[in-house]
């Protein structure tokens, strides 16, 4: 494993390619995030941003290039993904609860199972957990029986209690309607300032505005324009990207 | 009990042709008690290891290992493209001849494998073969984006297919393994075919020995199954019920 000091940036993604058979999806994708950045990653459908993000923890394998996260190299043939994903936490757009578990459990699996952790302290942070997203009257309830805000915040949870270092968010409020979303973002707002370093894919351009400290426009797979959230939205220099914000914003 | 018995004697007193005999004498209604208990050992032992082989093929039909697959997808379609009771006669006949024996006296020659063992055997791969199918199925209605969360968490493959995709690919099989499970208790009468002394075996041998029987024993056999497969169904809709899960579409 690669030495990683706090001053190197904790994800470093150099040159990127990944093609799902002959559909190339990333052609040359390069960015840097510190520990405890918010990085926001913006475009149209289909420009390779959910890919990106993927690619991240490893969902994704690349064809060319590198991805380091935490010193650990992502194209290692050798790469321990469990190693890599006690570091990386992910929400997904659909929150992917495991159906057949009541919230808590879900919480409580991989710590219990992956981590193997004694199972009271693994309950007791899980419980802290499910306070911090504001369910802890719902402990008990199946995913199915919670509004997809409230799964989503579930799901939050989940992988929060791996300790990652680092959470990617995937969409995570693109299936909600618009009153559960403030929760959700409320939710991830909150972790943005406790110092968790975030990588997200989003449409909300208001919270991207608000929270992100690094925006990142991508478009037909490479990254088109790049800034701190005041002068991406205001001073866009590239014709797509200000094509783009007009139609949005 | 003696006058249950003394009804019946002279039930057939009065008309030939419904001679309960098992209902009065011993050694008929020992064959027919026996007959039953054989008859539920082979279903009980048979519908284990069929759901045990339907599990691990469908399990090993996820191998990454092209060869794995076609050894498994090669067991289906044999078994399933065959008749079962042909499957039988070839188990007992064929490859018993090939099996060791032992000699208790020293002039036996008693194979390891005896009819009964063949008859498990036999019938487990049968309906293990429809297993695997029904249960690939309950696998691939688990979406893919559930497993990709569990190895986002750090599931190992075996963890995410024993704690995640198995519990809920068997609410999805249920309904399916219950069909099949149904047709594997009233598929071990074949076993009569060698002459396992199961409830359908017994049955003949009394109609044989006491045509005035045939009705009856052949109206017992009807009755012993639908109670069988009675109680498999209602437990197995039992079991469906429990797992619910709430708020959830299963």
């Amino acid at each position: 494993m690669v030495s990683w000091t706090e001053k190197d940036p904790i994800v470093s993604i150099k040159d990127v390619h990944k093609s799902f058979g002959a559909l190339e999806v990333l052609k040359g994708v390069s960015l840097d995030v510190m520990k405890g950045e918010v990085i926001c990653i913006i475009g149209p459908s289909g420009s390779g941003k959910s890919t990106l993000i993927r690619c991240i923890n490893a969902l994704n394998d690349i064809q060319g290039g590198s991805i380091h996260v935490r010193g650990i190299d992502l194209t290692d043939p050798h790469l321990n993904k469990l190693e890599l994903r006690k570091k990386v936490g992910m929400v997904f757009q659909q929150y992917n609860l495991f159906p057949h578990k009541t919230a808590i459990e879900n919480v409580m699996m991989a710590p219990l199972l992956v981590l193997k952790e004694d199972e009271n302290e693994v309950r007791a942070r899980a419980r802290d957990l499910m306070k911090k997203v504001r369910l802890e009257e719902k402990e008990n309830a199946y995913p199915g029986e919670l509004s997809g805000g409230q799964q989503q915040r579930v799901a939050i949870a989940r992988s929060l209690a791996m300790s990652p270092d680092i959470m990617l968010f995937d969409e995570v409020t693109a299936a909600l309607d618009p009153e559960t979303v403030k929760e959700v973002l409320v939710t991830i707002k909150d972790l943005a300032q406790d110092g968790m370093t975030c990588i997200l894919v989003t449409h909300e351009m208001g919270f991207a505005r608000e929270i992100a400290d690094h925006i990142y426009f991508t478009d037909n797979g490479v990254i088109v324009e790049h800034g701190p959230p005041e002068t991406f939205f205001t001073k866009a220099k590239d014709p797509r990207t200000k094509d783009f914000l007009s139609q949005i914003l | 009990m003696y006058l249950i018995a003394e009804f019946f004697r002279q039930l057939v007193e009065d008309y030939p042709r419904w001679n309960f005999i098992w209902m009065y004498e011993p050694v008929q209604q020992e064959k027919v008690l026996s007959g039953i208990w054989m008859t539920i050992q082979l279903s009980v032992a048979c519908l284990f290891f069929s759901v045990i082989i339907g599990i691990i093929g469908a399990f090993l039909q996820g191998s990454r290992n092209a060869i794995v697959r076609m050894v498994v997808q090669g067991y289906i379609q044999f078994f399933r493209n065959t008749p079962p009771y042909v499957q039988l006669l070839f188990f007992y006949f064929a490859l018993g001849q090939f099996t060791p024996t032992y000699s208790p006296d020293g002039w036996l020659e008693v194979p390891i494998i005896s009819n009964v063992g063949w008859a498990i055997i036999s019938l487990s791969f049968f309906a293990g073969a429809f297993n695997v199918e029904i249960f690939r199925a309950g696998i691939e209605a688990v979406p893919e984006s559930t497993r990709e969360a569990a190895s986002s968490l750090g599931f190992s493959r075996a963890q995410t297919f024993r704690y995640i995709v198995f519990p809920l690919a068997v609410r999805v099989s249920l309904p399916a393994l219950n069909n099949n499970l149904v047709n594997l208790v009233k598929t071990t009468t074949q076993a009569f075919g060698i002459a396992v002394p199961e409830l359908l075996y017994q049955s003949v041998t009394i109609w044989n020995d006491y045509p005035s029987a045939l009705y009856p024993t052949m109206l017992l056999v009807f009755v012993v199954y639908i109670v069988l497969v009675g109680v498999l169904v209602m437990s197995m809709n039992g079991w469906e019920r429990q797992m619910r899960i709430p708020g959830y579409g299963l």
